[in-house]
């Protein structure tokens, strides 16, 4: 087990997949000569030259658009956002047509394009480079969405993407990519759509993933000294969803706070409360409270801007208050 | 109303006798499939939009008669042209119309959506412009692979308004892919004029911005489109370099079956009925000695049979079962 950075295991998994495949080709803002504004793809270019480390014009819809016709034309195509804000200018390719083409056309069609995106806050990059919609696109079916908090889940998700049959939006959370983690030395794959549980506990059921992840964990090392031991449950995926360790772990805690950095209203959270509340209402000792970025657009000011985001100390207090 | 030269016949290239007869069978069938179709959808048996070809059939003939096995075709949601032209028969156009299993989508996709991969068509897309990158990622792929293959992407007047269109061509062009942009201009997009919608009368004018070869020619005789269409294939196998061609064409009917045409004088409409595509090629095949009457009487006739044939079996043809509600949602899980 090598211990690695989330930067390197994205960049790894890319690599290796790109040497395993020639389908494998990458398109993007800044993808080649560049190095990628993340440095994910860094010598890439000079490795696999411009035909398979593609530099494209600053234009997002026809970045996914023709990975999604490069994909239906056999190909595999990664196809890289510089940050998932703006996929919104890549919207209707993105839902209307990655997510629909194989349904709507009766199974002819395969779109296997996985579209890597960087998400989240706490930059001061300002209200429209610094959010996490990933609820947003995790509402269509058809799309796969996927947003890795390890560098271990993240080269292993990134791979199973690139290899699977079915469109992926792979959201990389952009304050993780110096995080570091044990990474195995051999070729190995996630399953998307596989929650995990990261850490075992018996007193409360916390739900969170990317980001939150790390938070989750943090806060388990602070309550662990009170005494108080929390269930860490890793969603990986927000579609499919796998609520079965969700559902597991709440069965024996019966209590959860669910933790995401988007906006609480309509997001991930409210999903995974809802389907507790189906699924497992009669196990229910306590309401579920959701720790979720404040309703304001992101603000540049640096202590503002940490106000709004969810914190450690917000899932300490949410994790005492259901107990 | 945009004229630029009159139109007239003469022989296209590298076509024998046989493949006229098909050419004209194949016009005939699209308009008498799409008449049938607009009375079927007013009988109500075809839900959702319908949006008719019909004064096009030019095109879609003579620029996919055009052709290699190899080549794409993509297109937007008026494509039942486009569909029969690609090959798809008849009946399961008309299946896919009625919404049954039996149809080009399996009944998923109504008449916006028809394809069939097989054959080289990738629909019927809805969504105005939004078919233009996913044809220049099919040739990409293709120029990739080394196939010899040209991507034909056809699209309306109107599709050349939005982001799309342009994001599309100048790729297309850094990246010197095989797409051969058909504009099909016929004059309208939905209700609104070309000149009142696009800052350019001449919509290859849009091409030359990008230093992309174009061309604009009349569509209404077949024989031209298809000369037409095989030098723009040839220019981009040729010079390995997109090519866009402006077609001038005319739809008679509405944009779709709700179209009250409040936009145009029924005037105008009949003066390009004048020209009609099928009328112009049947005069043709006659004047020049290459048919005789009964010889495309007959092949009418054996239309009329095929469409009456193709409506019983779409209408004879099961619904979709319960269980395809939640089928192909994704090839794995």
């Amino acid at each position: 087990m090598a211990v690695i950075t989330m930067r390197e295991a994205i960049s790894q998994a890319l690599w290796e997949e790109m040497e395993r495949d020639e389908r494998v080709i990458i398109l993007g803002e800044e993808v080649g000569v560049w190095g990628g504004t993340y440095a994910v793809t860094k010598g890439f270019y000079d490795h696999f030259g411009p035909e398979r480390v593609r530099d494209t014009p600053i234009a997002e819809a026809v970045i996914v658009g023709a990975a999604n016709g490069a994909a239906m034309a056999g190909l595999r195509p990664v196809a890289e956002l510089m940050t998932i804000n703006f996929a919104f200018l890549a919207m209707d390719q993105i839902v209307n047509h990655a997510a629909k083409l194989r349904y709507m056309f009766g199974g002819q069609m395969s779109v296997p394009v996985v579209i890597r995106a960087v998400g989240g806050g706490g930059r001061q990059l300002g209200a429209t480079h610094s959010q996490t919609p990933d609820a947003i696109f995790a509402h269509f079916p058809g799309l796969k969405v996927v947003a890795p908090g390890t560098p271990h889940d993240a080269k292993g998700l990134l791979k199973a993407a690139i290899r699977g049959d079915d469109p992926v939006l792979f959201i990389e959370h952009a304050t993780l990519y110096q995080f570091r983690g044990e990474v195995p030395d051999d070729d190995y794959l996630e399953p998307i759509g596989v929650s995990k549980v990261q850490r075992q506990g018996s007193d409360v059921t916390v739900v969170a993933y990317s980001k939150t992840l790390q938070h989750a964990l943090q806060a388990a090392e602070q309550l662990a000294q009170e005494g108080i031991q929390i269930e860490i449950v890793d969603l990986r995926s927000l579609r499919p969803l796998d609520m079965g360790p969700v559902l597991e772990s709440f069965k024996r805690t019966n209590r959860a706070v669910i933790v995401e950095e988007g906006w609480r209203s309509y997001g991930v959270g409210a999903e995974v409360a809802a389907r507790i509340a189906e699924e497992a209402f009669d196990y229910m000792d306590a309401p579920i409270r959701r720790v979720a970025q404040a309703e304001v657009p992101l603000p540049y000011n640096q202590a503002l801007e940490q106000m709004a985001l969810p914190q450690v100390d917000d899932i300490v207090s949410a994790v005492r208050e259901v107990l | 109303m945009v004229r630029e030269t009159p139109a007239r016949t003469r022989e296209g290239a590298s076509m024998d006798e046989k493949e006229l007869l098909r050419l004209f069978h194949e016009m005939v069938l699209i308009r008498r499939m799409e008449e049938e179709s607009a009375r079927l959808y007013q009988e109500g048996k075809i839900g959702g939009f319908l949006h008719l070809y019909i004064g096009q059939e030019a095109v879609a003939s003579g620029i996919i008669s055009a052709r290699r096995p190899q080549d794409r075709v993509i297109t937007a949601y008026r494509d039942h042209g486009a569909a029969i032209a690609c090959g798809i028969p008849v009946r399961a156009v008309m299946a896919e119309l009625l919404g049954k299993a039996t149809g080009t989508s399996k009944g998923k996709g109504g008449s916006m959506h028809l394809a069939d991969v097989q054959r080289n068509f990738w629909g019927g897309h809805a969504i105005v412009g939004a078919h233009l990158p996913l044809a220049a990622g099919m040739a990409l792929a293709d120029k990739y692979l080394g196939k010899d293959a040209v991507t034909i992407c056809m699209f309306g007047d109107g599709a050349t308004n939005i982001g799309y269109f342009h994001e599309s061509l100048n790729l297309s062009m850094v990246w010197k892919l095989p797409v051969l942009w058909v504009c099909e201009n016929n004059q309208y997009g939905m209700g609104t004029a070309v000149e009142r919608a696009s800052a350019v009368g001449e919509i290859r004018q849009k091409a030359e911005g990008y230093n992309m070869p174009n061309r604009r020619i009349q569509g209404m005789n077949v024989l031209e489109v298809r000369q037409a269409a095989e030098e723009a294939l040839a220019a981009v196998r040729d010079n390995d370099c997109p090519f866009f061609l402006e077609v001038l064409t005319y739809r008679y009917r509405g944009h779709s079956m709700g179209d009250p045409e409040r936009y145009r004088q029924s005037e105008e409409v009949q003066r390009w009925q004048q020209d009609d595509p099928i009328g112009i090629f049947r005069n043709y095949l006659l004047s020049e000695g290459l048919f005789p009457d009964e010889a495309l009487s007959a092949e009418e006739a054996g239309v009329e049979q095929e469409v009456e044939q193709a409506i019983a079996f779409a209408e004879a043809s099961a619904d979709p079962p319960p269980e395809a509600l939640y089928q192909d949602i994704y090839k794995e899980g």
